[in-house]
């Protein structure tokens, strides 16, 4: 069914979020708490297909909770505590047989880059051996495309058999975002990923997202309100564990707000 | 202006005492050993020979070699190896890579914990009870084997833990996001980064073995065998029981036949050791974060 709607998408020239359709996500009455401390609590929202979707607010608001409890990292986590619902593709994320099935098709990029210690390519190549590809022709047809796809392949074609965890942090970093790629991902999910990358790489980064939102929908954490400015088609401000407002990128940042604190966030009167 | 206050003078002196004391406490752990490795060497040095280590002991001990112990000390070893190193890796796995933190974790840290610190006499009493009488296996390089296998256990599963534990949280989370369940991360990720340091555990775990005495002599060491054992159901000759048996028991052994035993035992944990330590080394070199 999204195969289905990136192939019109992709006939067509994307034109830009499908919010004519069902969201992809579904949250609902979402709360998160660790060991019985809150950390993220009522939320509720949809994002759309085709979306970049921008979740801003200052540390400790619960943002990266959030991302933890959209693929089940609670599963990994028993100090954590998710109550609500989540439902992606129409589906409850908890109804998930094999919740693995489910992170697999989830890319995620981390504050901080990690690159596992593997060579650069097995880096890459790692989810596609867990979905089953053997081959090595085909193994090396996705590491190159995921490659080159995050802006790195000029950089390292050379040296794909040498470590990725040896990479510099902008490449590694880059070298993350091939990874998720590499799974092939309906959703994406970047977690302040520009915190420990050099301002050009952020910006060929960025222009990567923008041309892979007509593959996916991306949600894009991040404590730059410029970035997610620059970015995102609408933007949810989360502020202390709690979702205090969502609305169009461009609205919020025009003062179309509902909630003072937002305006205040924004203009970097506090956060 | 830079001139060096009181209180730097006094810092500056101060740190030269500690740097002094340590010094001087290092130099006095290391003298010990010099002075036992000193002593073997020179006094059993001369019994070395190809014949003492390859021709059984004879006219009541005082005369021949030790080829039935060294024999015995490695099929002891061996087989304590196979059963602790896999149940103990497993159990590390499971507590360091699966275990919830919960009470019951909790408690079998605790059990473990506690294990180590248990006497190994008392380990040996154990193993008769458990391996020679309940199980039926009689005195045996099976029973004693199995009762240094529970007693160095705890030494396998604290090194494989640790080094499991060595491997950055990240790449776990990594692995999980991509959608790998916990045992593909294990095998992918985890282990093949802390291989190195489990063989290193497990090797000081043999050192430990081969020098034991005490649990294995109610379970399955004897004095004096001429054969080699042929099977897990015999009984054996072992160089830490045979050290004390002619050391204590035996009548007019030779002091340089006695020395020569411990030297032949000393180099056996001391090379086992090397090995554990060229692994530590090889495996700094090998770190891949």
């Amino acid at each position: 069914m999204v195969g289905a709607t990136t192939e019109a998408v992709a006939a067509n020239g994307f034109t830009g979020p499908a919010y004519d359709e069902p969201p992809i996500i579904e949250v609902r009455d979402l709360a998160i708490a660790y060991r019985g401390k809150p950390a993220l609590s009522d939320v509720t929202l949809d994002i759309y297909r085709h979306e970049i979707f921008g979740i801003i607010g200052p540390a400790n608001s619960g943002k990266t909770s959030f991302l933890h409890a959209l693929n089940r990292m609670d599963a990994f986590n028993t100090a954590m505590e998710v109550a609500g619902s989540v439902r992606i593709n129409g589906k409850n994320i908890n109804h998930w047989r094999n919740e693995y099935a489910l992170r697999s098709r989830i890319g995620v990029v981390f504050p901080l880059p990690v690159g596992l210690p593997l060579t650069v390519y097995e880096n890459v190549a790692f989810s596609p051996r867990l979905r089953g590809i053997r081959k090595k022709d085909r193994l090396d047809e996705v590491v190159e495309r995921c490659l080159r796809r995050a802006a790195l392949w000029d950089e390292v074609k050379d040296r794909l058999d040498s470590l990725g965890s040896l990479l510099s942090g902008g490449q590694q970093q880059r070298l993350t975002i091939a990874r998720a790629l590499s799974q092939e991902p309906e959703l994406l999910f970047l977690d302040e990923f520009s915190i420990a990358v050099d301002p050009v790489t952020t910006m060929r980064i960025e222009d990567v997202l923008k041309e892979l939102r007509s593959e996916m929908t991306i949600v894009l954490v991040t404590n730059l309100v410029q970035q997610a400015r620059r970015l995102a088609d609408r933007t949810a401000f989360f502020l202390m564990g709690e979702l205090v407002e969502i609305g169009d990128t461009e609205d919020l940042f025009e003062g179309k707000v509902t909630d003072q604190r937002t305006t205040g966030y924004i203009e970097g009167r506090f956060g | 202006m830079f001139a060096a206050t009181p209180l730097n003078r006094r810092s500056y002196r101060n740190q030269n005492v500690a740097r002094a004391v340590f010094f001087l406490m290092t130099v006095a752990l290391v003298i010990p050993v010099l002075i036992i490795v000193g002593t073997l060497v020179v006094r059993g040095g001369p019994a070395l020979s190809w014949e003492f280590l390859f021709t059984a002991p004879r006219d009541n001990m005082t005369a021949g070699g030790i080829l039935p112990a060294l024999v015995g000390t490695i099929w002891l070893v061996v087989v304590a190896l196979l059963a602790s190193v896999p149940v103990g890796v497993a159990a590390a796995l499971y507590l360091s890579e699966y275990a919830p933190d919960n009470l019951l974790t909790r408690t079998i840290n605790l059990a473990i914990i506690n294990l180590a610190g248990v006497p190994s006499i008392v380990h040996a009493l154990f193993g008769v009870g458990a391996f020679v009488y309940f199980f039926r296996f009689g005195a045996s390089i099976l029973a004693a084997s199995l009762t240094l296998a529970v007693m160095t256990l705890p030494v396998v599963i604290v090194a494989t833990r640790e080094s499991l534990q060595a491997v950055p949280q990240a790449f776990r989370e990594a692995c999980w996001n991509m959608g790998a369940t916990r045992w593909q991360t294990i095998r992918k990720v985890v282990l093949p980064n802390s291989i190195s340091g489990i063989l290193t555990g497990v090797i000081l775990e043999v050192s430990r073995t081969a020098g034991e005495t005490a649990p294995i002599m109610f379970t399955g060491a004897t004095a004096f065998v001429a054969f080699l054992p042929e099977s897990v159901f015999d009984q054996t000759m072992a160089m830490s029981y045979h050290l004390y048996y002619i050391a204590t028991q035996a009548t007019d052994v030779s002091e340089q036949l006695t020395f020569g035993v411990a030297l032949v035992l000393i180099a056996i944990v001391l090379a086992m050791n090397a090995v554990s330590i060229g692994f530590r080394v090889y495996l700094r070199g090998l770190k891949k974060w």
